[in-house]
């Protein structure tokens, strides 16, 4: 049970970046899954009233505030369109509607959390965080910080890539991801991201060359394979290690086909 | 502390704790349409919409909602009443626990997007379980209640 002794709406990000200083402190998102622990807070420190809920999109970059909503980002047209889809594909199974309402694209991925679908899809798109104390710095350095007393005030998403995909597997509709699976072409070649392995999503990138003479069939399956072996996945409640690695092939596999057809 | 919010178009003033969720504020209210089911905030139960958007009021707290609009069934009856017929005729709410949850949602759907595909109607409500059903006395609930609104709405073909 989540028991707060007292509730404040920053009014400013000094104000919120000062209180939460303290341990006892917590800077809300969503709540959704602060709400699921059994936890007592000194200090809630909610965010709501800094008009960090919206999505700008300009030529170079989409400016996200954290407190936008994951349902906001799914339903972006401009996000969508960039992203070939990806963007709703990505979102779309996590529970419903109404915890997409909730769910904010700052308390996904503040938390780092290893079922988080966005921050696997928002790693390979080149995301970086904008975060109050410690400035802009790329999510795939953020995601491998220790946890820190900052506040995660938008993401910047460059517009770099062209073309994107996401898959995911789950044992059952709206449940946690068992793997989770993201490509992208950048400037500096194809990235991929897997995350729920089951921990945080990783970044890789195609070292071998594998891919280098374009997405075939049988290089996309080659490409599968290696990043199985290369990737450290894990057991949990909702899949086992080797089950993992099998389906990191066919998510891949299915994936880069996905990409190779967008050209 | 001392919230004020819209709740069914009427201000309400309240003294709560800090850390009191919107659904069990709501039903202090009176407003007994809204369930508490899972608590984990995946059922769909205790759906209401704050500003127009559905949520799940176990996963809102109260003191965030001050200042906003809450809806709830109890508001929304004129808005139901039409559809909430054709979910009866197909025996889909069953023990009918979830149903005011899914009203909601299925008016929340129905205001964004009034011709839904059957696709886009399962995606739309997945984040509402049900117990009893199987989901498909819903769907065709409401797939015949949309039908009937193509047609024109005077004849319930009963």
């Amino acid at each position: 049970m989540l028991s707060i002794g007292q509730y404040v709406r920053a009014q400013s990000l000094e104000e919120a970046y000062t209180l939460c200083q303290k341990k006892s402190s917590v800077v809300l998102g969503g709540i959704l899954w602060l709400k699921m622990q059994n936890r007592t807070v000194g200090t809630a420190i909610d965010l709501c009233d800094l008009g960090l809920e919206g999505i700008e999109e300009t030529e170079e970059e989409f400016r996200i505030g954290a407190m936008t909503s994951l349902r906001a980002l799914e339903t972006h047209p401009g996000l969508n369109a960039y992203t070939g889809g990806a963007m709703a594909r990505c979102l779309g199974s996590i529970v419903g509607v109404q915890f997409r309402n909730l769910a904010t694209i700052g308390g996904s991925l503040y938390g780092r959390f290893g079922f988080s679908d966005p921050l696997t899809l928002l790693m390979a798109l080149g995301a970086k965080v904008e975060l109050y104390h410690r400035g802009v710095l790329e999510l795939e350095e953020f995601a491998a910080l220790p946890f820190e007393r900052d506040i995660l005030v938008r993401v910047i998403l460059p517009k770099t890539t062209k073309g994107a995909v996401y898959r995911s597997q789950r044992n059952t509709a709206t449940d946690f991801p068992v793997l989770t699976f993201a490509a992208a072409r950048r400037p500096e070649g194809l990235v991929c991201a897997l995350g729920a392995r089951p921990g945080k999503a990783r970044l890789f990138r195609d070292e071998e060359g594998i891919l280098a003479g374009g997405i075939t069939p049988e290089s996309a399956e080659t490409f599968g394979r290696w990043l199985a072996d290369q990737a450290a996945l894990g057991h949990d409640l909702r899949a086992g290690e080797e089950y993992r690695r099998r389906i990191c092939r066919v998510l891949a596999r299915r994936g880069l086909l996905e990409l190779a057809k967008e050209e | 502390m001392e919230i004020s919010l819209t709740l069914n178009g009427k201000t309400v003033k309240a003294q709560i704790a800090p850390d009191t969720l919107l659904l069990d504020f709501l039903r202090q209210q009176g407003c007994l349409s809204v369930k508490r089911g899972c608590e984990t905030a995946n059922c769909g139960l205790c759906t209401v919409f704050l500003d127009e958007h559905p949520v799940l009021s176990c996963g809102v707290l109260a003191a965030r909602a001050a200042g906003h609009q809450v809806r709830t069934l109890e508001g929304l009856q004129s808005e139901a009443e039409e559809f909430v017929g054709f979910i009866a005729d197909q025996g889909a709410e069953q023990c009918g626990f979830c149903n005011p949850g899914f009203v909601m949602n299925t008016i929340a759907l129905l205001r964004e997007n009034p011709d839904p595909t059957d696709d886009e109607i399962r995606a739309f409500l997945s984040g509402n379980l049900c117990r009893c059903s199987g989901y498909e006395g819903q769907l065709r609930g409401i797939r015949a209640y949309l039908d009937w609104k193509k047609k024109g709405g005077a004849d319930r073909g009963e």
